[in-house]
Formats: structure tokens, sequence, C-alpha cells
């Protein structure tokens, strides 16, 4: 049974707002594995069947001074933090503009010094480290920003996953670990990853809290962040969220998962799409009407027409510039 | 002016830019606390700067990476310390993947503006695993620069001109000279070029470049050599990545005769890049082969004496050598 | 009964000196083998040092609380074995060996003999280890077939230089040519056999040759050297020295190989000479040089190839280099040769520059001085052909250039006026020798019309500094 969405003590615009990020995180990634099976991208990661854990993970943050280490299918907190559509559009064609990267990185590594979101890799769960020492930062200059950092159930069997809980452990840092659970890492399930019943159980190994959310149980993933937020901000240390949620797309657009998932795997899926779940919650519980959604979508159908649009008309990286911003000085 | 040891020197390098700026942060397995470090290079610093700027790490190298690197992304200038060159190889992926790529990949929007410092080298009966120079691991590896000094001198200067760099600096400390090398260092503040060779001395018959150890032979080498009436160009190479091009070529074509001088391994080592570099452009100012001296291609250097010494490069290994190209 | 020492162990790592903090003995105690004798301290490390023999403790050797260097011997033992006295260190038990490896010249021999192994393998003595067992007096034997493998820097000077490496002894191992070898021959001794060998041991060569470095030498005397024959009609043949050959195997390489195109430009320089006749007596009296209106040239020149650095570039094998230096090639003519020494930075320079440097390198080509740094690197050349008198002129250009710029003569010529009357002026013609492959009319044009404006620019007001 999911949580009452009134539980949340949100107001009806924010759980509206909230459902506008879950179907643009939907639409835009729909429109970049459009983009990519044309050619006009050559990539795409995405965060189908995340989004509603993650606009809830999103949302139990301070925007304006929270830090935000996410991982390649974050494109939807990336949004509610505060990066636009047409940002997403820049990086994945690969533009000049694109905050991301410049078109330096792949799609999908994302990034805005506007909005505190910090430059990852794709040599995963390199931003676990990298987020401890953002989150020192808060404690040394006697702030009160908390860091958010992200990695898959797959990439949190890397060793530095553990050095920087360990050491955020110690030092006490404001600092959220998630690890976002969607069972598989690429064709690998759960069962060849790891042995424990629960990642969250790695938390208080690590002397800190961990909770296992169910990611589309929006309300039950809201008020689990909202809660280890105000304590990190209060200076009680750091917390791991462990995010069940569905992968429902493969991997990547290089990956066919219909080689190692069943049909009725596949066709199960659908089941327990966060979206759709979050859309019947919305419409019992007498938030939204199915016309309204239908308006929404419209809208946001536009508002990425235009993105693309203009994200297309933008300029390339010049090739001259393969050089620039090596060094310091160059 | 104050005598001081090639530790001393980085050690008030350090606290000079500590007290500077409030922005500088050091960090590392025991170099918190009381102790300041193996080799007592920290000693004081956490007492006179406080337990939050100058800390101990758990013992995970991949975290003193990941840690500097967020701390450069939001504004700190972190001294992360590897207790032993040979320890940084677990953050090898912070170093290359983070570290080197944060500005280009971001195109300057973050950067990451640290120094790893890695006390190296071998004759300290260190084996495998406390002996090596690891700078060849990280060279050729643009948006990293990685740094050594030769002479406490240096040490000072440049310990500070990395830690105000806005590049990631690998600061290569050679163990043996830590406490063998004394001269009078300004107590004022200054720095040395992050991305200078020099010419620690002039001469116009054989040119001989190295860093660390070796070089400091090379330098008693060459005062052996000019009795015997030829004089040595000895060269520190100083900024090991990216290499100072214009002034190595310069002094190879000033004499046409070259050896190059490394305790690391004779295959693919900085100096292998050295060599490459002169043959491309200074060729038809050869005289002679361009000659390499360095360890065997053992794996790192082993502990037992015998070893040890067959592996590391002696002042009589350096003169030998210096001779036969002189009177090539 | 023998004598034992124990040193000063190794401490730790980088620890490179110690002291004696207390004695856990006194002199004639009797001892048992591992007995602490002495607390050593390092600024690392308090650690006791145990004895590695039994015996009689003899003598303490170094004082208390005084730094040593590891390995220096602390105290003398006494043992009871029927051996003879030792003096040679040994390690006290349970210390390492000595920080300084550097210590045992044993242990370095197998590396030198590697070493050696490694050295003989190398390209460049494959060619002589036959010869390895010479004695030194061997080896100061002239050059022979064997050492006719040159160095890449030999090669390039000597060609520079017009250098046959037959007539030049080898100072380097075995008899090898070395660059300092070329570059200090005297080129001037070619052809004249041995007369100008030089016979200095292989020890001293470095020094000695350049102490008979010398200048070229007058005509006359060189004259009587030269192998000279005459043609059943009666012609005169001498055979060309080295410099001449060089000239001739330059102009030949230039003349084919480079498609030339022509272009010439007049130029009104009143104001030049006006500014000259003003200036020239009080620059003479102050800098120590003839003002001559060549530097004006030079710098007209290098102010144009700032706008057209197509001008200051080469052709070289399908590539157009553009030079980043503008480097000026003067020709400089002497008696016998044609010298084209190069301004490095000519940009560098201001009129006064240019003349001292000018009258610098002229001076040291009539002395056959020139170095070779000093004729390398040049990126364009500017010929003063008005000095002997010439009007009009086809430079043939310094290979690798692309372009040469011949200055004619300053001839007086009436010009109009632009109120339709005439006036005296004076003008001169500007040649121009562009390497059509890389050059175009049109660049060359534009390039010679700046020129000609610089020069235009000039009045007799301008700063000569």
């Amino acid at each position: 049974m999911m949580k009452k969405l009134k539980e949340s003590g949100l107001s009806k615009e924010e759980i509206i707002q909230a459902y506008r990020h879950v179907l643009m995180g939907r639409r835009l990634d729909e429109r970049l594995w459009q983009l990519t099976r044309i050619g006009k991208t050559s990539f795409n990661i995405s965060g189908q069947g995340h989004e509603v854990g993650q606009v809830a993970m999103a949302m139990a943050f301070e925007h304006e001074k929270d830090y935000f280490l996410p991982y390649y299918r974050d494109m939807t907190p990336c949004l509610v933090w505060g990066m636009t559509p047409k940002d997403i559009m820049l990086g994945s064609l690969g533009k000049e503009d694109d905050p991301s990267s410049h078109g330096r990185q792949m799609p999908n590594h994302y990034g805005s010094k506007e909005h505190n979101i910090i430059s990852h890799s794709s040599t995963v769960s390199t931003q676990y480290t990298v987020a401890t020492g953002v989150a020192y930062g808060a404690q040394l200059a006697k702030k009160d920003y908390v860091t958010l950092t992200t990695t898959g159930e797959g990439s949190a069997n890397q060793g530095e996953v553990q050095e920087a809980m360990n050491f955020a452990g110690v030092k006490k840092l404001p600092l959220i670990f998630v690890i976002e659970n969607n069972g598989y890492a690429i064709s690998v399930g759960r069962d060849e990853q790891y042995a424990s019943e629960k990642l969250s159980d790695r938390g208080p190994a690590f002397g800190m809290t961990g909770i296992q959310v169910n990611g589309n149980d929006f309300v039950e993933s809201y008020l689990a962040f909202k809660k280890v937020v105000e304590d990190a901000r209060k200076g009680f240390g750091p917390a791991l969220i462990e995010m069940m949620v569905t992968r429902l797309t493969s991997h990547s657009a290089d990956d066919d998962h219909s080689v190692y998932r069943s049909k009725e795997d596949i066709e199960n899926l659908k089941k327990n799409d966060g979206l759709l779940l979050f859309e019947k919650q919305l419409i019992d519980e007498g938030y939204l009407t199915r016309e309204q959604m239908k308006e929404i979508d419209a809208e946001l159908k536009k508002e990425i027409n235009q993105a693309t649009d203009e994200a297309e008309a933008m300029p390339d990286p010049k090739a001259e510039d393969i050089l620039k911003a090596v060094y310091a000085d160059k | 002016m104050a005598m001081m040891t090639y530790l001393e020197a980085i050690h008030q390098g350090i606290e000079e830019e500590m007290a500077r700026d409030e922005n500088v942060v050091i960090f590392g397995e025991d170099v918190g606390g009381v102790k300041g470090g193996v080799f007592g290079v920290t000693k004081g610093l956490a007492e006179k700067f406080g337990d939050d700027r100058c800390f101990n790490t758990p013992l995970t190298e991949g975290l003193i990476g990941g840690l500097a690197v967020g701390l450069g992304t939001v504004g700190y200038r972190a001294i992360g310390e590897f207790q032993f060159a040979d320890y940084l190889l677990p953050a090898v992926n912070q170093l290359i993947s983070e570290a080197s790529r944060m500005r280009y990949r971001t195109q300057g929007d973050w950067t990451a503006p640290i120094t790893f410092r890695a006390p190296y080298g071998g004759g300290v009966r260190g084996g495998l695993y406390h002996s090596q120079s690891t700078e060849k691991v990280l060279f050729g590896q643009p948006g990293l620069r990685i740094v050594t000094p030769s002479s406490p001198r240096d040490a000072k200067g440049l310990i500070k001109a990395a830690i105000r760099c806005d590049d990631p600096v690998v600061f290569y400390e050679h163990k043996r000279l830590y406490r063998l090398l004394k001269e009078d260092v300004p107590e004022d503040d200054y720095i040395v070029p992050i991305d200078k060779a020099n010419v620690v001395r002039e001469g116009d018959d054989i040119t001989v470049i190295g860093y660390g150890m070796v070089l400091n032979h090379a330098l008693k080498a060459a005062e052996t050599l000019s009795k015997e009436g030829y004089e040595a160009e000895v060269v520190d190479v100083r900024s090991i990545y990216p290499l100072d091009k214009e002034t190595l070529v310069k002094a190879a074509k000033k004499t046409g005769k070259v050896l190059l001088v490394t305790e690391d391994n004779l295959e693919g080592s900085v100096m292998s890049e050295i060599s490459a570099i002169i043959a491309e452009e200074a060729l038809f100012d050869l005289d002679s082969p361009i000659r390499r001296l360095a360890g065997p291609d053992s794996p790192s250097m082993p502990y037992a004496l015998p070893l040890e010494r067959e592996f590391l490069v002696s002042e009589e290994k350096v003169l030998k050598a210096m001779r036969e190209l002189a009177e090539f | 009964m023998s004598t034992k020492i124990i040193e000063m162990p190794h401490l730790g790592e980088s620890v490179t000196e110690a002291s004696i903090a207390v004695w856990l003995v006194s002199e004639g105690d009797k001892i048992e083998k591992y007995d602490p004798i002495a607390e050593a301290v390092s600024d690392k490390v308090t650690t006791e040092i145990p004895s590695n023999y039994s015996g009689i403790v003899k003598e303490f050797l170094i004082e208390l609380d005084t730094d040593v260097e590891i390995g220096t011997p602390i105290v003398k033992i006494e043992t009871e074995d029927a051996g003879a006295d030792e003096v040679e260190s040994e390690q006290p038990v349970g210390a390492e060996a000595p920080s300084d490896p550097e210590k045992k010249e044993e242990m370095t021999e197998h590396i030198n003999e590697e070493i050696d192994k490694e050295a003989d393998k190398r390209p460049m003595e494959r060619e002589t280890t036959e010869t390895k067992q010479e004695s030194a007096a061997s080896r100061s034997v002239p050059s022979t077939d064997k050492n006719t493998r040159y160095s890449p820097a030999v090669v390039r000077i000597a060609q520079e230089r017009g250098i046959d490496l037959n007539q030049v002894e080898g100072s380097g191992k075995h008899g090898r040519i070395t660059r300092k070898d070329v570059q200090n021959f005297d080129v001037d001794s070619q052809g004249k056999q041995n007369t100008a060998r030089q016979t200095v041991s292989n020890g001293d060569l470095p020094k000695a040759s350049l102490a008979v470095q010398k200048g070229l030498k007058k005509k006359a005397e060189q004259a009587s050297a030269e192998p000279v024959s005459y043609t059943s009609s009666g012609d005169e043949v001498v055979q060309a020295d080295g410099i001449r050959k060089a000239i001739a195997k330059k102009m030949v390489q230039s003349a084919t190989e480079i498609p030339h195109a022509w272009l010439m430009v007049e130029a009104d320089v009143s104001n030049i000479v006006k500014l000259r006749n003003k200036t020239k007596e009080q620059f003479k009296k102050q800098e120590g040089v003839t003002l001559s209106y060549f530097p004006f040239f030079v710098k007209a020149v290098v102010q144009a190839l700032k706008k057209h650095p197509i001008m200051n570039a080469s052709w070289d094998n399908g590539n157009i280099v553009y030079h980043k230096d503008i480097n000026i090639s003067v020709a400089v003519a002497t008696d016998e040769h044609l010298f084209v020494p190069v301004i490095h930075n000519t940009d560098n320079y201001s009129i006064s520059g240019l003349s001292k440097e000018i009258s610098r390198l002229a001076t040291l080509a009539r002395d056959g001085k020139l170095s070779s740094q000093d004729i390398q690197g040049g990126t364009m050349t500017v010929n003063n052909t008005g000095s002997f008198g010439s009007v009009q002129s086809m430079g043939i250009i310094n290979h690798p250039q692309a372009a040469i710029l011949q200055v004619e003569s300053i001839t007086k010529r009436f010009v109009p006026t632009e109120d339709g009357g005439f006036k005296a002026a004076d003008i001169i013609n500007l040649c121009l020798s562009i390497d059509h492959r890389i050059i175009d009319g049109l660049q060359a044009g534009r390039f010679l019309k700046d020129v000609k404006e610089n020069l235009q620019r000039f009045t007799d007001e301008s700063d000569l500094y």
C-alpha cells in the first residue's frame, strides 16, 4: 500500500509540480531515444522507471545552496534542481553551450555550475568520494548546505563507495548517499551483484542511518529524504538511502535487454512503472483528472519541441578549441 | 636565509601557504595530530592551524583523491598526502579520471586546484613498495601536472607554487633527499615556476638531464669530470609533466651529447619521452646517440641489499656514463 | 685476540645521521653478544644498539650527543677469538646495512659490466668494437676509412661550412669526428692537404684546435697553396675552394628548385636621404658606426613582413612553413666571397640597433669569423645591390626562403608635383624575387606597396632609436 499524498505535507500545487517533473523526465527521455534512433545524438542512457523516487528525492533539498553529485540516470532530479530541457538537449547534441561539459562528455553526464550540480565521469561511483570533499567543505566553512550523491546498485560495489561512506561516518558529514536500485547492472542481476538482503544495511556498518524505500511510492520516498536531509543539516551526520526502482529500458542505447530479460519480465515492467502508478494515485486521490494530465502532457511536449529546436540551432564546439582548458593558463 | 633540509623546506612552504590562505587544507594518513606524518613533514601544522585544516584520513587512498577533488570544486586548495608514492596507485582513478579532467570536461566551470604529495625514490631499503618512482604512471595525462624538486631551495618554492597553482599538481618528494640535502633557503615568500626546467650547471661537452637523487649524483660527477677537462651541462627537469621542452631541447642542442638519468626502470620512463622529444627536435645537432641511464627492468626495487644496489643508479654509474659520453 | 668495530646502524628510511645519547656500557666492560651497548637517537627514532660480538669494550670512538653519519665507527670491541685484527666494518645485530649504497665498490662491478655490455650493443659503437682494445696512443692516429660514420650534427655543420670531412681529424673515441671538431675546423685549410692538419694528441684537441682556429687568410697567402693547372689553350684552372663550392651548390639548388618570379617598384626616399644627411655625423660620433641607408630598408621590410607573414615563409615538401621569428639575412660581399649572415629577431632592432648589428656581422664576415649561429635561421633576405651601383637586378632566392629583396642605388630624378610642376627627388628601385610556389603576384605586390609606404613614411625628424 502506498502512502497517501496528503501525508507528504506538500500543497496541492507542489504535488502537481512534482507530477510535471516526473512527466517531463519521461517525455524528455523519450525524445532523447528518438534523437538517438535517427542519428542526431549518438547515445542515451535513461532513468525511465526511476523518476517518481528521483523527484521525491530532489524535492527534499534546497536547490539554492545544496550540492548534487548525480550519476548518469539522474536527468530528472537535475531538472528539479533547476536545469532546463534545453540544457539537457545541448548536452545530448554535444553543443558548445552544454552546461554539463560543453560537448566534451558523452550525453547524460550532468553538471551545472549555476545549479551546484558537480560534473562526474563515467568511471562509476567516483562521485561518492568527491562528494565527501564537497560535504567536508560545508564543515570547514561552517555552512549548512547538504550534499547529495547517487549511484546505481551495480556501481555501489565499487571500493570508493565504501571508502566514502566510511569517511563520512567518521567525520559525520552532511552528506546523503543514495543507491538507486533497479536490479540490473547492465545485464547482471542482483543475485550476482551482492549477497546481503538490503544494500541499506551498509549504512549502519559505517555508522550512519540506512533506509530502503520504495521509489515508486512518492510520499514514502519524500518523507524519508526529508528526515535525513533535516538531520544532516542539523549536523547529525550522513545517511544512506537505497531507493528501489524499475529499469524500464535497456541499460543504454547500446544495449538490448531482450537478450537477458524474458519477454514476460519485460511485459511485467509496465506494472511497476512508477509514472503510471503515480498517475493512478493522483486521480484516485483527486489531485488531477485524466484530461488535466493530457493538457500538462501537451504543454510539456511543446516545451520539449521548442528546447530541441533551439538546442539544435546552437553552435558546435570548434575543432581548434581541442586544447582549450586543459590547464588553467590556456 | 636559513640552513634547511629538503624536508624542512617543504614543511616551511606548506606552513607559509596555510598561513597565507585559509582555504589551504592538508590531510592524509598520519598527517594530522601530534605525529605530523611518518616523515614529519606536517609536524606541528595541526596544532598551528587546527584539526579541521590538518587532519588524518582513514587508510583509504581513493578517498584521499576524491576528497581533494571535492574540496577543490567548492573553492578549497587541498593538499592530499599519499604516505608513499607507491600508495597512490589506489587513487589513480581519482587523479586521472577526475582531477586531471575536471577543468577540461567542464571547460573551466569546475576545477580541481589540488596538490597531491608523494614521497618517492629508493635507496632507503624500502623494497618493492617503498622505493618506487611512480611518476610514469601519471605521466602523459594532460590536465595533471607532475613536479619534483631536487634541492631544498626548490622544494620550498615549488611546493608553494604547487599549492597556488589552479591545476592539480602531483608533487613528488625524494625520500633520500629529505635529510641528506641542506642548504641556505630564503625565509621569505618566493615561488619557483611550476612549469620550467632548470639548468643547474653549465658546460659545453655533454648534457645530463635528470631529477631527484640522480641529479645530485650528476652534479657531483660533473665536478670530477671537470678536473678531467670536460664540462657538463646539468639540467633539472623539475616539471616532469608537462615537460619544459624548450629548455630541454636547448640544453641538448648546446652540446649534442645527451645523457638522460633516472632511478626508474629503463623502459617506459619519463626519460623515454624526453629522448623522443630530443630526437625529434634536435637530430641535426646531435653528436652521439641519446643515452639513458636507469634502473634495470625489474618490477620495482628489491629489498635485499645486493639487489637494491644492483637496481640503484649510483654516483659511480652516473660518472662512468658521463665520462663515456664525453669521450665519445 | 682481535679488534672489531661497531658502526652507527641504519635507523630507518631517510635517516642519514644520528647521535649516541647514553652509553649503556663502560670502557673495559666485558660484554656478551646482543647486549645493548648504547642508545642512539635520530630525528625520527630512539633505539638501543646491541653488540654483535662478545668481548671487552675497548674504546668509544665518538662523543655523546654528537651527530655522526650512519656507518660511522662508534665503538671498538676486543674479542677473544684467535683471528687477526679486523678493522673492516661489520654490522651490529639486527641493524641494517649502511644507508649509503655506494660504499662497497665491488657491488657496482656487475652493474658496470652490464653497462659495458649494453653500451657495446649500441649501434654507433658497433662500428668500432673490434678496435676497443687499442691503446690510448693509437686512438690519436688520424681518422681512417673506419671512422666515416658521422653524427647528424657533424654532417649538417660540414655541409653548411663546406667542409670535406676527409680532411678533419677526429678527437673522439677511436678517432671519431666530433661536433666540436667540425665547428672548430679551419675551413680555409682545406685543399692544402696535410699542411693545415692539426697534429695534437687526443686529449688536448678541443682546446688546441680552438687556438689554431683562424679567420680567412689573405688571398695572396692562400694562392700559393691552391692547386693551379692550365688548359691547352692557356686558360688557368683553379680548383674552387670550399666556400665557393658551397656557394655554388646553394645557388644551383635555389635556381633549379625554386620557380622565381620578379617584381620591381620605385620609391621616393627623399626624406630618408635628408634624415641621414642631417644625422650621420653625430651618429658616427655617438655610436661609432656609419649610418648607411641600408638599415632603413631592412626596417621597412620587417614592418611589412609583420603584415604579410606569407613572405616570411618556406616551402617544405608540400607544406608552407610560416616562421614565427623574423630573421633577415643580409648579403655581405668580401673580395672573394658572398656571405649571408642573419640578423636574428630583426623586429627587435631600431635603426640604430640595425646599423650596429649589420656592421658587426659585416666585420665578422670580412674577418672570416662568422659562427654557424650567425648564418643560420634566416627567413628572408635583403640584398644591398645599390652598394655597388646597380639600379636593377634579379636576385636569386636564398634557399629555403621565399623571397629576396634587392635594394638598388638611390638616384636623383625629376618627379611631377601635385601642383603640376616638377621637383628633384631621391628615387630608388626595389626588386623583389619570390618563390612562386608559395607567393602569388598579388601578395608580392601588396607587400612591396607596404615596403614602399613604410619608406615614404620616414621624415627628416624620424627617430633612429
